[in-house]
């Protein structure tokens, strides 16, 4: 572990020392936003149908939960903790928006009640992890199954459908005279945000900064419990937007809407170039993660690939990404022992 | 880890994390059989039929090996997500095996599943232990890929108890002096693992890792080849539980198995493994995984919908997980008092 800090940390200052360009163009999320570009542009020319506006469309319908979580799973994960229970909450959202509508309850109100349960659950997560002290991994494997089983204690193996025609209509709806869905509009905004309030403001540089050494940040002023607990409240509360989004998708709230979720979430967080240890991540990093698991799925799906091969290669990109850097680090240790020495000794030696 | 470090005029010190590490197991113990007994009482066949003693002792089983192993990893500070996965596999190797070849001896079929179970965890480990990337990185990777694989090789296929031998099937059944066989099997898997843990230095060794790998390096010890070892050890108990499934249930498709790994590692959570590493004993992870299963069938009998089960369970993980945290405040406590003292 404290090997694999100590190799991020030299990469950093490594990288500084390094012309512009190659800090722009050889790192890992402009990797990972290549390979986007690349898979689309291959998908485009060889799969019949991918090219065709109708696809965009469906594929940002598919992603939107996971990209609307992932957001604040990055921050999350930059500090070095993660949230497990986002699936569930989605789930438990879904049932909350459902059986108050079914109830009676405008679909407005319903909505916002869903919202609240995702500020709750996640003060709750924030709470044991921040106040009581436990690891985040153990607490949200609690309430994984504390969240789901609320959600199905609540409605049971039935389903609510009945939800107001105009809202699940605008769910599915496109932007007049493009076929992007509406939901990119919501998301946009939500990814302003998190970039500028992870990049662009103190919070965000105490977020990097708990990620990287818990009590270097606490001693430079940051309010790291703070900090923590406002991210898993964000945290919860875009997984219950989600959690709306994907009742009104399918016009169905059910108990095991969005079953396994979480680790779709983390596997394109992890793929996005965000270290589970913590300190290191990009926004545009995991969004592109996303949606290149989105594109792969989609053309592979169209070229009459099945779900499993899909799985297979989202697992095999997921170990490669991870495995390549450490590869890369190996055999620039080889050379460092063999051949000149490193930039970071060159630079540090005056 | 103190039993064997303290200094013997500080009897104070090398009896209480003991103490506290026995009552935790006997807390989750105590709970369990408040379970039993309160479902007992409501309705004696859960208790004291045929059916229901076996069922208390056998559906356990499979979850209990496969919590053992991924206590083995958690206590080297690691985690194995790919285990539901790899019990999906070898389950379906199981039943294969006996569709493709008749008369396949049992024996040459559990020892088959296993040591696929072995392979896969190989892989796990070697990724894990050569390339220094986080276990759950890895592990959710390969919890991807084998399931693929699964899917792949099964496609819409499923392998019916009427395929496999019934003597196979018997095993699931069967019972020597009211215990089912694959329980005793389970058991003595349980008693080896918690023997070699606590006895032998290799044991010590992945506790060691656990508490502080950079120190356990530094100290000279194999990290790698442990950590690779931990890692097989799960996969291999993942590929028997497989084999065990396949003998229970009786009826294998491409998912069986799903979603296993997070009842695994809750299981070991409640048994008073601390997901930090270094904390623990098998024997906690076996409870625990015991107080899943039984909950499972317990709530209906309570009168509680079984809908509800997942929110108990959840619950249960966070009342130990808390129960844990005030333990070992206490326990801080206490010494640090003991040092001022001293």
């Amino acid at each position: 572990m404290t090997t694999t800090t100590t190799t991020a940390s030299t990469r950093a200052i490594r990288d500084y020392d390094r012309p512009l360009w190659r800090r722009i163009f050889i790192n890992r999320e402009f990797a990972i936003i290549a390979l986007l570009v690349l898979v689309t542009i291959v998908a485009a020319v060889s799969i019949r149908g991918f090219a065709q506006p109708i696809t965009a469309n469906y594929l940002l319908l598919d992603v939107a939960p996971i990209l609307l979580i992932a957001l604040p799973m990055t921050l999350v994960m930059i500090t070095g903790e993660i949230d497990l229970s986002v699936g569930s909450m989605v789930g438990l959202a879904s049932v909350v928006t459902g059986v108050l509508t079914q109830s009676g309850a405008p679909f407005e109100v319903a909505a916002l009640a869903a919202l609240l349960v995702g500020v709750v659950g996640g003060a709750f997560n924030g709470f044991l992890v921040t106040v009581v002290g436990l690891p985040s991994l153990a607490v949200t494997i609690g309430t994984l199954a504390l969240f789901r089983g609320l959600a199905v204690g609540l409605l049971g193996t039935t389903a609510v459908t009945d939800f107001p025609e105009a809202w699940t209509a605008l769910a599915k709806a496109k932007i007049a005279g493009t076929t992007i869905p509406y939901i990119v509009i919501p998301f946009l905004i939500l990814l302003a945000l998190f970039i500028v309030l992870l990049h662009f403001t103190p919070f965000g540089r105490g977020v990097f900064a708990i990620g990287l050494s818990k009590d270097a940040a606490r001693f430079s002023g940051v309010n790291v419990e703070r900090t923590k607990f406002i991210l898993f409240v964000l945290s919860g509360v875009v997984a219950a937007f989600a959690g709306i989004f994907y009742t009104l998708r399918f016009g169905s709230a059910r108990g095991d809407n969005a079953t396994g979720l979480e680790l779709q979430v983390i596997a394109a967080v992890v793929l996005g170039g965000v270290s589970v240890f913590g300190g290191r991540g990009h926004l545009h990093g995991v969004v592109a993660a996303v949606l290149l698991i989105g594109v792969l799925g989609s053309s592979l799906r169209l070229a009459g690939v099945t779900s499993d091969v899909i799985n297979i290669i989202t697992g095999g990109l997921l170990i490669f990404s991870v495995v390549a850097a450490s590869v890369l680090a190996w055999v620039q240790r080889i050379r460092a022992k063999a051949g000149p020495p490193l930039r970071v000794a060159a630079s540090s030696a005056p | 880890m103190s039993l064997i470090t303290a200094p013997p005029d500080a009897p104070a010190f090398a009896k209480k994390p003991a103490g506290v590490g026995r009552a935790r197991e006997f807390g989750i113990l105590a709970a369990l059989v408040l379970v039993v007994i309160a479902a007992t009482v409501k309705n004696p066949n859960f208790l004291f039929s045929a059916d229901g003693w076996r069922d208390l002792l056998l559906t356990p089983s499979i979850l209990m090996l496969v919590a053992i192993g991924q206590a083995i990893v958690i206590i080297t500070r690691n985690v194995d997500l790919s285990v539901g996965s790899v019990m999906g596999l070898t389950a379906y190797l199981t039943g294969r095996l006996f569709v493709d070849i008749p008369g396949i001896p049992i024996v040459v079929v559990v020892i088959a599943a296993v040591l696929l179970g072995a392979l896969l965890g190989l892989v796990n480990g070697a990724l894990v232990a050569f390339a220094k990337v986080p276990a759950m990185v890895i592990t959710l990777g390969t919890l991807y890929a084998y399931r693929g694989i699964n899917v792949l090789w099964t496609g819409s296929d499923r392998i019916n108890a009427s395929d496999m031998p019934k003597d196979f099937l018997g095993l699931g059944t069967q019972q020597i002096l009211f215990i089912p066989v694959l329980s005793i099997i389970a058991v003595i898997v349980l008693a080896v693992a918690a023997w070699y843990l606590r006895n032998t230095r290799g044991g010590r060794e992945y506790y060691a890792i656990g508490s502080d790998p950079a120190a356990a390096e530094l100290y000279g010890l194999k990290v790698t080849r442990r950590v690779l070892s931990a890692f097989v050890l799960s996969g291999a108990l993942a590929g028997l539980a497989g084999v065990f499934y396949a003998a229970r249930y009786g009826s294998i498709s491409s998912q069986a198995g799903s979603g296993w790994e997070l009842d695994a590692v809750g299981a070991a959570v409640i048994g008073g493994i601390a997901i930090t590493g270094g904390v623990g004993t098998v024997w906690g992870a076996a409870i625990g995984a015991m107080l899943l299963m039984t909950i499972n069938r317990a709530l209906p009998i309570l009168g509680i919908p079984d809908f509800w089960q997942r929110a108990v369970v959840g619950v249960l993980i966070i009342g130990a997980i808390v129960l844990d945290r005030v333990l070992a405040v206490r326990q801080r406590r206490q010494l640090i008092e003991a040092r001022d003292e001293s």
